[in-house]
């Protein structure tokens, strides 16, 4: 029977998944894909059959142990923002290379705009990169249908799959049919067991195999439900649209568009279908989501006989979301008359909530370096705490990618910095610092390193922290001396001992790690209200 | 039928919940929706909206389009100011008088209500004032809703059943308590209406 829901993208994605018979989610958090793995861990089904649900340490532990789920034979979906990919790359890679066995989907969620990311990036290059067929659904209702469809792609073709969204359909809500779910797959082994040992000798085989099955992939693009090819009367263009662009060039034309539009949804490339438009039609568009990524492949370095229109062309803005406003110009409509933007309203940005105890540490660490080390540098990272960097604190330096506090710290420390200072949340220390406090271990590299653990994963809403309450203790496992792993509370109360403790770990020659612990303000609220 | 909602606020005010109800209320229409919601950095006490689109006809984007929206309903009476492009000629702006200052530079009060009137359909509705005076403080959302109402095109009825599911695991004083709200925001619009 089917029921009509009213989802976020990530939620129809996450549903379909279950209903596609999932046995295990992998992900660690990261906007805008959080959701779909907070869905399957409240879904009742899940419950019911036993679904893998719980958060791991990072993007790569999470496509690791999806691998080891599909080796089994069972279905696996993982899920991460697009910086994700990066984390896991060497992992996603060589997975084209041992395929799959039970169907694996790799979901990112690309974040054009940047409303919440260190950058741009689009996951449709790693699809490219790695020869793993891409799907990029266009709204929530096909993102339902596209994940099973996508989950049995993978089986039929022992193949992993990727499924790249966007922040405007992954935090966008529509009415979605959803259906019965299908069982769980049995325990079952790979029937061509040498691909999964990536010896020179098999892989050199494998890829030469995985390279012919491309053509396979690109044949199942041509015919695919998701890509489709609709005529139209004016021929002195034609659109090429891929994902979500497909619905800002049709917002613009509610008769019907009048070029004939090409959408597109599954990747490798539908080149017979490219052709066909290029031959009938006066010049191309091509509006996608992202980088211009088809549109490079397309254009290629050596002229085209027709023009080609999109981002590097300038008729699409190069950088930032698409908008039903901002393709106008390409599809030869007038720009909208609107009202002018007010003068009188000024940007809000974000900021640390009140009471949060990353105010209290960088208080406390502002006093010390202001007063006593002019030359102190602190790198910090990725999280809440990064919030650091405006007013009224302006306390960091850097903020890279998940990690980089610790080993920039270590590296500017081997150039002869001092102080020495990284910043870190307890769930970026446990997603990627630990293995850099072991290099700097290893060296007795002159560093700080602050873990201002706020026992939860804050900025993404909230999530379970991998290593909450084993801090100290997996500190001191990598060789960080006891004496020099210091804990503070850090409050208002507490300020005259929590400088003291800064000053003497930064006099300390070597490393030194002060963890200032404080539940987030905001899942204490929830906790008290669960009381 | 169709209504391009914008809804705006600061990070915290609840938002949310107004689609919610909104969103509920479509549904059991059979209409169709998008709402393009904020999540993330965005919340923590910066600038939040949500794009609410409901049609009886498919709905493409989740954006709407510039010059387009037919109201912008805001907790906060700069947030209202912050998307006066999107509104069509026609639109309606229903917007909370009680400034939220959080930044330094936040401009006079009376200067955004001078601004904000200069759009020919204005509400500017006290809502904290209304909510604590006939139901709680934390109904200023759902007082906000009810003055919006009467612009929906959906009948007040279909919000009320919308309340009444969505609170209703809360408890009937809960539902009672937003009812009310609702209809404090509701006749204010109706009597301030020009
Ligand atoms: C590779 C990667 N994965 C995920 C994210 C998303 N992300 C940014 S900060 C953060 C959580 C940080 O948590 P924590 O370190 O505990 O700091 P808090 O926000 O709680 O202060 C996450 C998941 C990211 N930016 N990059």
């Amino acid at each position: 029977m089917m029921k009509k829901e009213l989802l976020l993208g990530d939620e129809a994605l996450a549903w379909g998944a279950v209903n596609a018979g999932l046995s295990g989610v992998f992900a660690y958090p990261g906007t805008p894909s959080t959701e779909i793995t907070e869905f399957i861990q409240m879904h009742p089904v899940a419950r019911e059959r036993g679904i893998h649900c719980r958060w791991s340490a990072n993007e790569k532990t999470a496509m690791e142990a999806a691998l080891g789920m599909s080796f089994v034979g069972k279905r696996a979906l993982v899920c991460m923002k697009h910086v994700g990919m990066n984390v896991c790359a060497d992992a996603f890679v060589n997975s084209a290379m041992t395929g799959a066995n039970g169907g694996l989907v790799v979901v990112a969620a690309d974040d054009p705009s940047m409303h919440s990311s260190q950058n741009e990036q689009d996951s449709r290059f790693y699809g490219k990169f790695a020869m793993i067929p891409t799907f990029e659904p266009s709204s929530q209702q096909e993102t339902y249908e596209m994940i099973g469809a996508a989950f049995d792609f993978s089986e039929k073709h022992q193949i992993p799959v990727l499924m790249r969204i966007t922040t405007r359909m992954a935090h966008s809500r529509a009415v979605v049919e959803v259906g019965e779910p299908r069982p769980q797959n049995e325990l079952k082994y790979p029937e061509k067991p040498r691909q999964w040992i990536l010896m020179p000798g098999n892989s050199r085989v494998r890829y030469k195999t995985l390279i012919e099955e491309n053509k396979l992939f690109e044949q199942e693009a041509e015919r695919s439900p998701f890509n489709r090819y609709c005529d139209g009367p004016d021929k002195s263009m034609g659109i090429i649209a891929c994902g979500i662009a497909y619905n800002y060039i049709m917002e613009n034309f509610p008769e019907g568009c009048p070029f004939p539009v090409l959408k597109l949804s599954q990747y490798p490339l539908p080149t017979a279908l490219v052709r066909r438009m290029a031959s009938e039609c006066g010049s191309l568009l091509i509006a996608e989501e992202g980088q211009p990524v088809i549109e490079e492949m397309i254009r290629g370095v050596l002229d085209t006989p027709l023009p080609i229109k999109g981002r590097l062309s300038g008729e699409l803005p190069r950088t930032g979301e698409l908008t039903p406003d901002n393709v106008r110009g390409a599809l030869g409509l007038p720009a909208r008359e609107v009202a002018p933007a007010s003068q009188i309203a000024q940007p809000r940005p974000p900021a640390l909530c009140m009471g949060c105890g990353h105010r209290d540490m960088y208080t406390a660490l502002n006093e010390v370096l202001h007063e006593h080390y002019k030359t102190a540098k602190v790198f910090s990272d990725i999280g809440c705490y990064t919030l650091g960097s405006l007013a009224p604190f302006h306390a960091i330096d850097t903020c890279v990618e998940m990690g980089a506090s610790i080993t920039m710290a270590k590296g500017a420390a081997d150039g002869g910095q001092f102080p020495s200072v990284a910043v870190i949340g307890d769930s970026t220390f446990t997603h990627s610092g630990m293995t850099g406090l072991l290099d700097a271990v290893n060296e007795g590299s002159n560093i700080t390193v602050v873990i201002s653990d706020n026992l939860t994963t804050g900025m993404t809403g909230g999530q379970d922290s991998a290593g909450t309450g084993r801090l100290e203790q997996i500190c001191a496992g990598l060789g960080v001396d006891p004496a020099h792993i210091r804990v503070v509370v850090p409050l208002p109360k507490n300020m005259e001992e929590i400088r003291r403790t800064i000053r003497e770990e930064i006099e300390h020659k070597g490393v030194s790690v002060i963890i200032p612990r404080r539940e987030c303000i905001q899942t204490a609220k929830r906790h008290n209200a669960k009381k | 039928m169709k209504r391009d909602i914008i809804l705006s606020g600061v990070g915290g005010q609840g938002i949310l919940s107004i689609a919610t109800v909104i969103g509920e209320a479509a549904l059991k229409e059979g209409l169709n929706i998008k709402q393009a919601e904020v999540h993330g950095m965005s919340q923590r006490g910066g600038d939040v909206q949500s794009n609410l689109r409901i049609s009886s006809a498919p709905i493409c984007s989740d954006l709407i389009p510039q010059g387009a929206a037919d109201i912008i309903i805001s907790l906060e009476p700069m947030e209202a100011l912050r998307y006066v492009p999107f509104l069509s000629r026609e639109g309606w702006i229903i917007a909370n008088t009680t400034p939220f200052v959080n930044i330094d530079n936040y401009p006079e009060a009376e200067s955004v209500y001078a601004e904000l009137r200069k759009h020919d359909n204005v509400i500017l509705i006290d809502v904290d004032a209304i909510a604590k005076e006939i139901a709680s403080p934390r109904a200023a959302n759902i007082v906000l809703l009810g003055a919006a109402a009467p612009f929906l095109e959906l009948g007040a009825e279909k919000f009320e059943e919308g309340i009444r599911s969505i609170f209703a695991r809360k408890g009937e004083q809960i539902v009672e308590m937003n009812l009310k709200a609702f209809r404090a925001g509701y006749e204010y619009a109706q009597k301030h209406r020009r």
